[in-house]
């Protein structure tokens, strides 16, 4: 209930923010005024043009292979319902993609053998397997995290080349450690042997480049960068973006800041994700988003959080789960001909902007769908991401002496019974706990779930 | 001029009572509620004495007018009527009362009342029949066009209309409903108002009293060329121009024959005495019924949900839904009546099955009962929703008095039914796994978790009903995590009874 800010404090932050906005809109007006245009001819501000003509950033991995800085995160593609009603990923939408992104000079494809329901494996190798092996690079995990055993993630490993139809793999990792520490490492990877296995292949070079996905907390991530020196990382894969480059809880999850630190000063290059946290950077509070369309009204908000973390340079490539074209070609814009920010531009960001988010009663969720399916049929991520675009758009209803209360009641109740089926609602949660082991942001699923329900039942009542 | 008055009131009578059925958002039952209590055949039930009185001194004084102007039935028929009048050639001829079915039939339908045969007289009340006939035919339709507008709406980031979930509330009610919508349209086509001259009992009623108006349509036999031409259109067949005769008790007070006398022969008269009577072929509807096991089992088969990806292999995968079975309501000894229905003798032997009570019911919890001793009566389930504590509508609207008016104050203190647990299904109990939802839920606190081994200081916890303490509100059934039959379900009260008694 921390996060759980009293409707005092939540109505002083926002004042605060628009107090802010106020000065910040002072600050600009202060600043020369150039045209759009002007901007552009300087090759300080982009155009649709730098789609066709730009170039796309790269940079260079432990073994000299060179990286575009946009990476292809596999685990977000548009599903559709199939024949049987079960869910399908939609193939022709998924090659249109990839082959635009591809022809854009994309080459880093990320995916699991747990992404969407375990089918983005295959979808992901029968698009790419079109195209010359050498133009892409894969990145795939061994996500053995229910079962042990060596059978268990022996499978896993050989269905990674069969589905994704390749004899070797360029980013293998080992998918999400650091929660339960080392004893999790080692059942996971060291007594079944897998480890001496995944070793063995890079050797072969079956296996060209060998890292980790991290989550979890400082000590858990001393642990294994500890192990360095025995197993050598290729690489790492951090989530990073403004948001968590200082303001991690620290209990469970640990500052961004701190993680790029260590891992540069090893020399270990890292793969980002989460860089829009979810997609939560890309449609954050209305008073976050004045103020960066304050500093430019033709960047997106996706843009911003992209180049702050594109502008280290330990940086290998940034994971964006593009769903659409139009975040492809938005994030495809930011990445050819590719501006870092300047030191003030990020500490803006990472301090002054996350600052103002930190007082939005949000939740973490970032729609990774790792909790799902729960056992009893709650849609969690939905629930959260409703709840937080309520909070996120200004429409929250707070309390009855809210300007237009009633009408941000009515949106609130009719918007929720509409993104989320009746039976699949925060109040029919029953607060068994099996999803809280699954989700990488710590985010404690039920009792969060329990705080919507509550205030749902409120704004039901009327009572709020 | 009679006759334009007569339309106007009558469409306006007509739409707006429709409207409130169709309305499931409930907002134009605060305007047009009244329209529902001043129906006779409520009225009757609810013992409302200044409507009763206000309805039979209309009666006297102008005739037949409730017919043709409150009833949204009677003006259905006519509105059929005047179709059926299009067709070239047609044209009404007099006919004789058909006095033993008419009484027949009213006696029936009192001897039906007095036995407590709810449904009988919920099929032959004609608002109640019509009140059905939009609950379980227009209703759809129209909830189905808002959800396509709902959609539209949703794009363009708005949210004027509420997504209505549509359900198979009743399938015997469906059929009854759709029954007398056949039945009603065929006589009327053919004969205009023959139902309400030989079925309808509150018509028969009316006909009682309709001989001893004050006004009333007069022949004046100076003027009479008998020409016939009030006698084919007189859509209750009750001219007798050959006599010069008008059988007032089927009059309806439509005052068409009087715009129709081209010698202004006929004219709306103060008057005492003078009537003729008649005969009329008849038609009765009879109800299907079909078990509500045998609908609910159907039901079942008709389940949503999405299909959780079969998961032969020990590989974890990452989102989709897990499989949520729809509910089945649990067989309860007592049927749940609504908050302020005070009991459920009391219920159904004033409830007229008119079915606006379930179009309001924004929870889902309202359905028109499958059990053949109150078929089309309503009744409670929690299998959809509950009955939540702010909601107070179906009071609010009840025409009948089978429900009285109850504040959401009142609510919480009223006992309707009481819950129970079925230790042999629920989760904690069997040790799937710990859960609470029903105690967590419960609005007023009735439901304790208890260790189930007493003697063990780590024993789990088991939901415990306070019966005392349970208002049978089914939050607790409807929340509950067990599929299809909730682990904790609610009977319902003989008599629902308070703090105060």
């Amino acid at each position: 209930m921390e996060k759980n800010i009293s409707r005092r404090d939540f109505m002083n932050m926002a004042g605060a923010g628009s107090a802010a906005l106020g000065a910040a809109a002072l600050a600009v007006s202060c600043a020369p005024k150039k045209s759009a245009e002007a901007l552009v001819k300087e090759g300080l501000k982009k155009d649709d043009s730098v789609l066709e003509t730009g170039k796309m950033e790269m940079r260079t991995a432990g073994n000299g292979e060179q990286v575009s800085l946009l990476g292809y995160g596999c685990m977000r593609f548009a599903m559709k319902k199939g024949e049987d009603g079960k869910d399908v990923i939609d193939q022709d939408n998924v090659n249109e993609l990839i082959d635009y992104a591809l022809a854009h000079g994309l080459n880093y494809y990320d995916t699991a053998p747990v992404y969407l329901q375990g089918l983005s494996e295959e979808a992901v190798g029968n698009a790419l397997s079109r195209h010359p092996r050498k133009d892409y690079l894969i990145a795939t995990k061994l996500s053995n995290f229910s079962n042990w055993s060596r059978e268990a993630s022996m499978r896993l490993y050989n269905e990674s080349f069969e589905f994704l139809k390749t004899d070797y793999i360029d980013f293998y990792l080992l998918h999400s450690l650091g929660r339960g520490g080392l004893e999790n490492f080692n059942g996971r990877f060291v007594e079944n042997g897998m480890m001496d296995l995944v070793q063995k292949e890079r050797e072969k070079g079956k296996i060209r480049q060998l890292g980790l996905s991290f989550h979890g907390n400082q000590d858990e991530f001393d642990q294994l960068l500890s192990l360095h020196d025995k197993y050598h990382w290729d690489f790492i894969q951090i989530q990073m973006n403004y948001w968590d480059w200082q303001h991690a809880d620290g209990k469970r999850n640990v500052n961004a800041e701190y993680l790029y630190e260590q891992l540069d000063k090893h020399e270990i290059p890292i793969v980002v994700m989460e860089p829009l946290l979810g997609g939560r950077l890309a449609s954050p509070a209305e008073s976050v988003a004045n103020r960066l369309k304050e500093r430019d009204p033709q960047a997106s908000m996706a843009s911003w959080a992209f180049r702050f973390v594109g502008s280290y340079p330990r940086i290998l490539t940034v994971l964006s789960g593009m769903t659409y074209m139009e975040h492809l070609q938005d994030n495809l814009k930011t990445f050819k001909d590719f501006q870092p920010l300047t030191d003030e531009e990020r500490t803006y960001l990472s301090r002054d902007i996350a600052d103002i988010m930190a007082n939005f009663p949000t939740i973490d969720c970032t729609a990774c769908k790792y909790c799902m399916p729960c056992p009893y049929g709650i849609d969690i991520p939905g629930i959260f991401s409703h709840y937080n675009k309520s909070i996120n758009s200004g429409t929250f209803p707070q309390s009855k002496e809210q300007e237009e209360y009633s009408r941000l009641r009515r949106a609130y109740l009719v918007s929720y019974n509409r993104a989320i089926p009746t039976v699949r609602q925060a109040d029919h949660c029953i607060s068994c706990g099996e999803c809280l082991s699954k989700c990488p942001q710590s985010i404690a699923i039920p009792s969060q779930l329990q705080r919507i329900d509550a205030y749902v039942e409120k704004l039901k009542q009327d009572k709020l | 001029m009679l006759k334009k008055v007569r339309i106007t009131l009558g469409v306006i009578c007509f739409t707006a009572i429709t409207l409130m059925f169709l309305d499931f958002t409930g907002t134009l039952r605060l305007w047009f509620g009244w329209l529902a209590k001043i129906q006779f055949l409520p009225a009757v039930l609810a013992a409302n004495f200044i409507v009763i009185a206000a309805l039979l001194v209309l009666t006297i004084l102008f005739g037949r007018v409730y017919c043709s102007v409150i009833c949204p039935l009677g003006v259905f028929q006519d509105g059929i009527f005047i179709l059926s009048m299009k067709k070239k050639g047609k044209k009404q001829t007099y006919s004789k009362e058909k006095k033993w079915l008419r009484y027949g039939v009213l006696a029936l339908f009192i001897a039906a009342f007095i036995a407590g045969l709810g449904s009988l007289v919920a099929i032959l009340a004609p608002y109640s029949a019509w009140g059905r006939i939009c609950q379980s035919i227009f209703a759809p339709a129209v909830q189905w066009v808002n959800n396509l507008l709902a959609d539209a709406a949703v794009r363009k980031g708005g949210y004027g209309f509420v997504t209505k979930e549509i359900w198979l509330k009743s399938l015997p009610a469906l059929v009854v409903a759709a029954a007398t919508l056949i039945a009603v349209i065929v006589l009327a086509w053919r004969n205009g108002r023959t139902w309400c001259n030989t079925i309808c009992p509150v018509g028969t009623t009316l006909s009682f009293l309709v001989r001893f108006s004050m006004f009333r349509p007069l022949i004046d036999t100076e003027k009479c060329v008998g020409c016939h031409s009030c006698e084919r259109k007189c859509k209750a067949s009750c001219i007798d121009s050959d006599n010069r005769k008008i059988d007032y008790s089927r009059c309806v007070g439509c005052f068409d024959c009087i715009d129709n006398c081209k010698v202004g022969a006929l004219k709306y008269r103060f008057a005492w005495g003078g009537k003729s009577s008649g005969n009329q072929p008849s038609k009765a509807v009879e109800a299907t019924d079909k078990g509500r096991r045998a609908f609910l089992a159907g039901s079942v088969v008709a389940l949503t949900g999405t299909a959780l990806h079969a998961q032969t292999d020990d590989k974890k995968r990452d989102g989709g839904f897990a499989e949520v079975l729809p509910k089945i309501s649990p067989d309860r000894s007592v049927p749940l009546t609504p908050f302020g229905s005070e009991g459920v003798k009391q219920f159904y032997s004033r409830c007229t099955a008119c079915q606006l009570c379930v179009s309001v019911c924004p929870n889902d919890v309202l359905r028109p009962s499958g059990d053949l001793k109150r078929l089309m009566q309503v009744e409670m389930s929690y299998d959809k929703g509950y009955c939540r504590p702010e909601c107070t509508k179906c009071s609010e609207v009840c025409p009948s008095g089978a429900i009285v008016r109850i504040t959401p104050e009142q609510k919480t203190t009223w006992k309707i039914g009481t819950a129970s647990v079925d230790f042999d299904t629920c989760l904690a109990s069997v040790g799937t796994a710990s859960c609470g939802s029903c105690s967590r839920h419960c609005p007023v606190g009735a439901i304790t978790m208890v260790r189930k081994d007493p003697s063990n200081e780590s024993s789990p916890m088991i939901p415990s009903v306070i019966e005392e303490k349970c208002i049978g509100c089914g939050a607790c059934e409807n929340l509950c995590p067990v599929r299809p039959v909730s682990a904790i379900t609610v009977n319902g009260c003989i008599v629902h009874h308070n703090e105060n008694n």
